[in-house]
């Protein structure tokens, strides 16, 4: 971490009027916004808003239509994934994505393996622990439930130790436990320098994790802010329970 | 490198047994077909068992083999050797061309590498490039006719091509492979280059598939277009390298020990009935051990090599 990042003055990640269209149809429509090292940024907003576009986008899915990504203050926009992997970027999958054939140590070991940057390269024994996988190590990702395949996901992520972590959903379809432990989980890797982007559906659990939030609606931000004042914003109200227009 | 060592142990006895049988065992053709159908197996292998990309027209590569080598000898009388390493490189220019083919996906990228390898026949066997590939008329090497040099060079080809499969099994790059074969996005996030890991898995296929088609060509030494560009030639080492079960080093040698087996072995015990029984065979085994034979060992809970 440089000097500059440690004094959070400079954003981690900046989004600038990114737009990335599907046909004629415009999943993100100009969104902006930053992202601080250590921070928690919640992305919100309902079905639809551009949400998990956003994240593909970023994580390199997709290559933007247009507007700018900056990563460091470097510009990353349409770089592959594989390349921002070793910047320091990664993500979590809505529906997780694990190499289903392969086993719960392999999976995390690829990771481990082609994602290191920067000389390190991430305990993967540490990682399976911390997730509670170490039981599974040799076992096929495919006999895991699909909250433990989530959490294999978040750990083929955390074994390339990215700087900045796109979590999408993870909290979807946990019970009340994991997801207090999903969340103090979460709050350690901000804590501990990481920059985490949160996109969710349960408000509790925003609430709890998320230092700031920006809500989407049609692919564009209409509101920053903490999630408490967020529900008393009239247009983020309007947009989520439907009514009248507010403007 | 001890588990190395231990495919060592399994595949180093084959490569001896088929460098020696020919003193034992008269029907040397036959044994120079299952060193064919051995490397040809273990190249589906790679391309299949370790990216899941299924080319249908695998045999476009042994053919650009075949006559990489035969056009070195035809025109630049040159020793086999170097032809067999034309051969080689024949098959892998091939594949640089065709890697565009990579992003098609299953069904289509089957049958783009099918109607690709029926073009570069079509192409040989043009009668105005009679000058150059001999044409549809075929090609004679009568003057590097060389049965035994030729065998012992297919064994080394297989012995080889073994070490680049026992490579993949155990390497990180084979895993890495393999985690592209089960999801390219995640392969990508896990840091992966996937483009790069499939071509070179596909060059590395194709220079297999060259090699052996080089020796091919030197070992006959009389044959047509239609020959080395024969579809059944992949289907055969598809058939064989799913049977046994891909992505590991055993499989693919095992589907063609028992089918290739049987193959010859019903020609010449029932031959009247051959097709019916060949073919009800390998029907009943897709339908029961839809995974390869080894999918058995699998579900017994054994880490198949």
């Amino acid at each position: 971490m440089s000097p500059e990042q440690r004094a959070g003055t400079l954003p981690l990640l900046r989004v600038e009027r990114l737009v990335k269209r599907f046909g004629g149809f415009a999943a993100v429509d100009g969104a902006s916004f930053h992202l601080m090292p250590g921070e928690v940024l919640g992305l919100v907003g309902p079905n639809g808003s551009g949400k998990t576009t956003c994240i593909n986008v970023i994580s390199g899915i997709y290559a933007p239509n247009a507007g700018q990504i900056f990563f460091q203050r470097e510009p990353i926009g349409g770089l592959s994934s594989h390349k921002l992997v070793r910047l320091g970027i990664n993500r979590t999958f809505q529906v997780p994505q694990p190499f289903l054939a392969l086993s719960v140590r392999e999976n995390v070991e690829i990771a481990a393996t082609y994602g290191a940057h920067n000389g390190g390269r991430a305990d993967v024994e540490a990682i399976l622990a911390s997730l509670e996988l170490d039981a599974y190590r040799s076992r096929a990702a495919a006999d895991l439930n699909s909250a433990q395949q989530k959490m294999l996901d978040l750990a083929r992520a955390l074994a390339t130790s990215p700087r900045l972590l796109l979590v999408d959903e993870l909290a979807a379809g946990l019970h009340p436990a994991e997801l207090q432990r999903v969340a103090g989980m979460l709050r350690a890797l901000a804590a501990s320098g990481m920059a985490l982007l949160v996109v969710e559906h349960l408000m509790g659990f925003i609430g709890e994790v998320t230092d700031r939030v920006i809500v989407l609606n049609a692919g564009r931000e209409i509101f920053e802010g903490s999630l408490s004042e967020a529900m008393r914003d009239a247009q983020v109200v309007s947009v989520f329970l439907g009514g009248g227009d507010v403007r | 490198m001890r588990r190395s060592m231990r495919y060592l142990l399994i595949l180093g006895p084959v490569v001896i047994a088929f460098a020696l049988l020919p003193r034992v065992y008269s029907n040397h053709l036959l044994l120079f077909n299952f060193v064919v159908f051995l490397v040809l197996a273990q190249g589906i292998n790679v391309i299949y068992g370790f990216t899941g990309y299924l080319p249908f027209g695998y045999v476009g590569f042994f053919g650009a083999g075949a006559y990489g080598f035969s056009l070195l000898v035809i025109h630049l009388h040159a020793h086999p050797l170097p032809a067999v390493a034309a051969g080689a490189v024949s098959a892998l220019l091939l594949g640089v061309i065709l890697t565009p083919l990579l992003r098609l996906e299953g069904a289509y990228f089957a049958i783009a590498t099918l109607a690709a390898s029926e073009a570069v026949l079509q192409v040989i066997s043009n009668p105005n490039l009679t000058d150059i590939t001999q044409g549809p008329y075929g090609v004679r090497l009568s003057g590097v006719y060389a049965p035994r040099f030729a065998y012992g060079t297919a064994v080394a080809v297989l012995a080889f091509t073994f070490l680049v499969v026992i490579h993949l099994r155990n390497s990180r790059f084979g895993l890495a492979l393999q985690a592209v074969r089960e999801n390219p996005i995640s392969a990508g996030m896990a840091g992966v280059n996937v483009v790069r890991a499939r071509v070179i898995a596909w060059l590395v296929s194709a220079l297999i598939a060259g090699l052996i088609g080089a020796v091919y060509a030197w070992y006959i030494s009389v044959f047509y277009p239609e020959t080395v560009f024969d579809l059944g030639m992949s289907i055969f080492a598809i058939v064989f390298a799913l049977f046994g079960g891909t992505a590991t080093v055993l499989g693919p040698l095992l589907g063609v020990a028992i089918l290739y087996g049987f193959y010859n072995g019903i020609g010449i015990v029932a031959p009247q009935y051959f097709q019916l029984i060949y073919g009800a065979l390998i029907m009943v085994l897709v339908l029961f051990l839809p995974n390869g034979v080894l999918s058995f060992a699998r579900r017994w809970g054994l880490n198949v090599p």
